[in-house]
């Protein structure tokens, strides 16, 4: 496409230096003991690293909506598969089950 | 037989169907009216194989004890039925026919996207079905077309690899005719053709491809999943290590309830045009239409949990899903009444295509409203797992979907094949049909109610008048379906010649020769009117 | 048709059925986006079904995950993210008509960083793993507490790394392929899609590995 816009290199090494910085920060922080952060963090260091290579080295930053569209959909839709199947299994202990219908319903109560 | 002028003009035009003969250039092509084609010719084989597996469960059906098979070979027999029509007839019927050969040429465009690609979801869905074959001739698959593990990772003994193995590869011709079309319709609209001029078929397909894209992947991954768990024991479901068995079943239903959607969106679409068609009407309220495609196919990933309300799910969850599951009713509603508005003192004609379009309507409302019983968590405990489940899917599947692709094909047959179908036994196909589904299907509502499980190859001796009744009923059904499988092959080569629009519909499609040429358009049309812009007539005065 | 590209060894590249170029090479970018989305769904059910387990069974996910070698998915996650720097700039070579052999040379140290990626995973990681009796369904035999959470863990860890690296297999043989066509003179600043588009898969097998990387290998403080 000879009208795209060209990308100038200082883009693209800022780009990857931000993600080796983000690379030592996550691997890091993974010697901390901070409970539930870890995870959190870690996660959120993630998407801070899957943004810069989507908008900048995918160019995303410069395409049309469309392609942003697309990338929100499909994160979109993996959220409603974990949420709604989470939904399941972590309230099957929420209502009272009928003690013959067997022990151990919930998955949770197994892991005494 | 005298050779007309026009016959004698076909003959000499050239167009997609003699512009080059013999195999490799069927099987090379990447016309994407060919490989419509193509995919017709599979799935009505297909269907057929689909259908006798149905054939021998009715015929077993007719004695309480059972009456030909043993219930481990009836096992095999409502799997192999499901698989099949699910995956290699309903999913690709609209879609890859009636899609592939109308998409471009309704939005003005000389192929689709990708024609390569197109070719190449062709062979995808024939290696599918090859695998699919070699278990019905090799001694079948006996989990029904659900999986379910444990029996499907452990303890089946049947042929669950290459079953699956059929369905995975299958599922890829899905994703890749999605994409396709969603970059088709998105990029290669004709001048002049805005969102809001393309007829509604184009809607609902695009909302169909959306759910393509976004349902189908995860049913690959359960596949392996499952498949992992049956090969090398790796028990990602198995409780002995932790595992859970409904984890399954969430992966399996996320995708396979937005593919029921897949499987009447289309149908949905074609009704849009049959109706506008032959009440000569634009659709009443097109952008509600237009947007509830997008509605059904949003709100369908959020419904799965209904599958499962008795599986040992939470019961707060099925409490959600319940709720979800009445909100997917809304969008069909609206399509139900907007149809019946532009039917209301429309010009109506009632050929073929428009028998299964009012069949269609009376009868996906049917199963449409069965939907909602189902939905509600405490009345799908007493049904769930009976022929009231079966009924009310059959009803959509069948009285909709397949009335939809009939009513499609018969529309579109003359465009497809150059060539007019025999009207009055079209319309006798068509009643037949509907009498036979309603024979069939009906009495299975009584028995799901009064008690009757599915997948049981013997029931209770109470039952049997309905069951007899149901495969009486069948029986006609079947007819019904040859009926048009001996006219549409007679007409290919004896039917009247038909013009570029022998029904006189409004459509860029059928402002082209009939067959259409290669490219489709001489030059690429300028799209300068509304969707479906019928003339309106002035209403005479009513008291 | 205003615009018809020809390769630098003089074949045209436009198809018929496109208007014209940038119609085309618009298409193809929109149809590898939503190839991409397929895949985000397709990895996705493993991180679905795998997000669920490691709630459930939190202390056996963090032994497994101390049983991982950090610094190996450390390295590799580096390699992987120079990859795509590689890669980008290889695009960006021949967006803006640079030579051929700097095209082919960007290309190739990105076939050859994600060869690295899998001779780590495969012969430093797995390889160890297989030798410490941590392969579920082959040799799987754990002696501490939560031994069945932990096999539950290695199997998520084996099959999404796995299915991961069967997608850099891929994508190595493409930009391999790539190499080979740029060799021949295919591509020039008027048509270059066939590199933006494996550029974009290649970028995206990063992305899954940078969520492998913390979701498998950082459970839990160490």
């Amino acid at each position: 496409m000879a009208s795209a816009k060209v990308v100038p290199v200082r883009t693209y090494v800022l780009t990857f230096i931000a993600l080796l910085v983000l690379l030592g920060l996550t691997t890091g922080l993974a010697y901390l003991h901070m409970g539930v952060a870890n995870t959190v963090l870690a996660l959120a260091i993630a998407v801070i690293k899957m943004l810069l290579v989507v908008l900048f080295f995918m160019h995303a930053f410069y395409d049309k909506g469309l392609t942003r569209v697309a990338m929100v959909l499909g994160l979109l839709w993996l959220t409603i598969l974990i949420v709604l199947s989470s939904a399941d299994v972590f309230t099957r202990n929420w209502t009272p089950v009928p003690h013959d219908w067997g022990p151990d319903i919930s998955l949770q109560q197994k892991t005494k | 037989m005298s050779v007309g002028v026009a016959e004698l003009a076909t003959r000499s035009r050239v167009h997609y169907l003699n512009e080059s003969y013999g195999v490799k250039s069927w099987l090379l092509t990447t016309d994407h009216k060919r490989i419509a084609v193509l995919y017709m010719v599979s799935i009505t084989f297909m269907f057929l194989v689909g259908a006798c597996a149905a054939a021998l469960m009715r015929i077993q059906l007719l004695d309480p004890a059972g009456a030909i098979v043993q219930p481990e070979t009836y096992n095999k027999l409502f799997s192999i039925h499901g698989i099949i029509m699910v995956w290699f007839f309903l999913i690709p019927s609209i879609p890859a026919v009636l899609g592939n050969f109308l998409i471009p040429m309704m939005i003005g465009a000389r192929d689709v996207a990708f024609p390569k690609l197109n070719l190449l979801s062709w062979y995808i869905y024939i290696i599918g079905a090859l695998f699919v074959l070699y278990v019905v001739i090799y001694g079948g698959v006996d989990t029904g077309w659900t999986f379910y593990t444990p029996y499907s990772s452990t303890y089946s003994n049947s042929h669950v690899f290459a079953a699956a193995a059929g369905v995975f590869i299958v599922g890829f011709s899905s994703i890749l005719t999605g994409l396709n079309f969603i970059v088709t319709i998105h990029k290669m609209r004709a001048p002049g053709m805005t969102w809001f001029r393309l007829p509604l078929f184009i809607w609902s397909l695009y909302a169909t491809s959306i759910i393509l894209v976004l349902a189908t992947p995860v049913l690959a991954i359960t596949l392996c999943l499952m498949a992992m768990e049956r090969f090398l024991h790796m028990g990602i479901f198995n409780p002995a290590i932790g595992g859970d068995p409904l984890l399954f079943q969430h992966l399996f239903w996320f995708y396979s309830h937005p593919a029921v959607y897949i499987m009447v969106l289309p149908g949905m679409g074609v009704i849009n045009e049959l109706i506008a068609a032959f009440s000569r009407r634009r659709i009443y309220g097109y952008a509600f239409v237009a947007f509830s495609s997008f509605a059904i196919a949003f709100i369908g990933f959020l419904v799965w949990g209904h599958h499962m309300f008795v599986s040992g799910q939470s019961v707060y969850a099925g409490m959600v899903f319940s709720g979800l599951s009445f909100l997917v009713a809304i969008p069909s509603g609206i399509k139900v009444f907007n149809w019946t508005a532009t039917l209301y003192k429309g010009s109506n004609s009632y050929d073929a295509p428009m028998l299964y379009a009012l069949g269609f309507i009376g009868l996906f409302t049917m199963g449409g409203l069965t939907g909602i019983f189902l939905a509600s968590l405490s009345i799908d405990v007493h049904l769930h797992d009976t022929y009231f489940v079966i009924a009310h899917f059959h009803y959509i599947m069948v009285g909709g979907s397949v009335m939809a692709y009939m009513g499609g094909l018969h529309f579109w047959w003359p465009k497809i094949t150059g060539r007019l179908y025999p009207d009055k036994w079209a319309r006798f196909a068509a009643f037949t049909i509907f009498i036979g589904f309603n024979l069939t299907f009906f009495p299975q509502y009584v028995l799901g109610y009064l008690g009757m499980l599915r997948r049981y190859a013997v029931y209770p001796a109470q039952f049997q008048a309905l069951n007899v009744l149901s495969t009486a009923g069948a029986s006609i059904l079947g007819v019904g379906y040859f009926i048009p499988l001996v006219y549409l092959i007679w007409s290919m080569r004896y039917g009247r010649v038909a013009g570029p629009n022998p029904w006189r519909a409004k459509g860029l499609e059928w402002e082209t020769p009939s067959p259409p040429p290669r490219e489709n358009f001489e030059e690429t049309p300028i799209v300068t009117e509304e969707a479906y812009a019928y003339p309106t007539r002035p209403r005479p005065a009513r008291v | 048709m205003s615009e018809s590209a020809v390769t630098q060894a003089g074949r045209p590249v436009l198809e018929q059925h496109f208007a014209d170029l940038p119609a085309q090479e618009e298409a193809r970018k929109l149809g590898m986006w939503i190839f991409l989305i397929t895949e985000i769904l397709f990895f996705g059910g493993l991180f679905a079904t795998y997000t669920i387990y490691r709630e459930l069974y939190l202390p056996g996910f963090i032994q497994g995950s101390h049983l991982l070698e950090v610094k190996w998915g450390a390295i590799n996650t580096a390699v992987l993210i120079v990859s795509s720097l590689t890669m980008a700039l290889a695009i960006r070579s021949a967006q803006v008509g640079k030579r051929k052999s700097a095209i082919i040379g960007l290309l190739g140290i990105t076939a050859i960083l994600g060869v690295v990626f899998l001779c780590i995973k495969f012969i430093l990681e797995w390889r160890t793993d297989y030798l410490h009796h941590l392969v579920p369904g082959i040799n799987f035999d754990y002696a501490g507490p939560h031994a069945s959470h932990v096999q539950l863990f290695f199997l998520f860890y084996f099959f999404m790394t796995g299915l991961h690296a069967l997608h850099v297999m891929i994508g190595i043989g493409v930009v391999l392929a790539l190499s080979y066509l740029t060799w021949r003179g295919r591509f020039s600043p008027h048509y270059y899609s066939p590199l933006e588009v494996t550029g974009l898969y290649w970028h995206f097998v990063d992305i899954v590995w940078i969520f492998l990387f913390p979701l498998l290998y950082l459970i839990g403080g160490r």
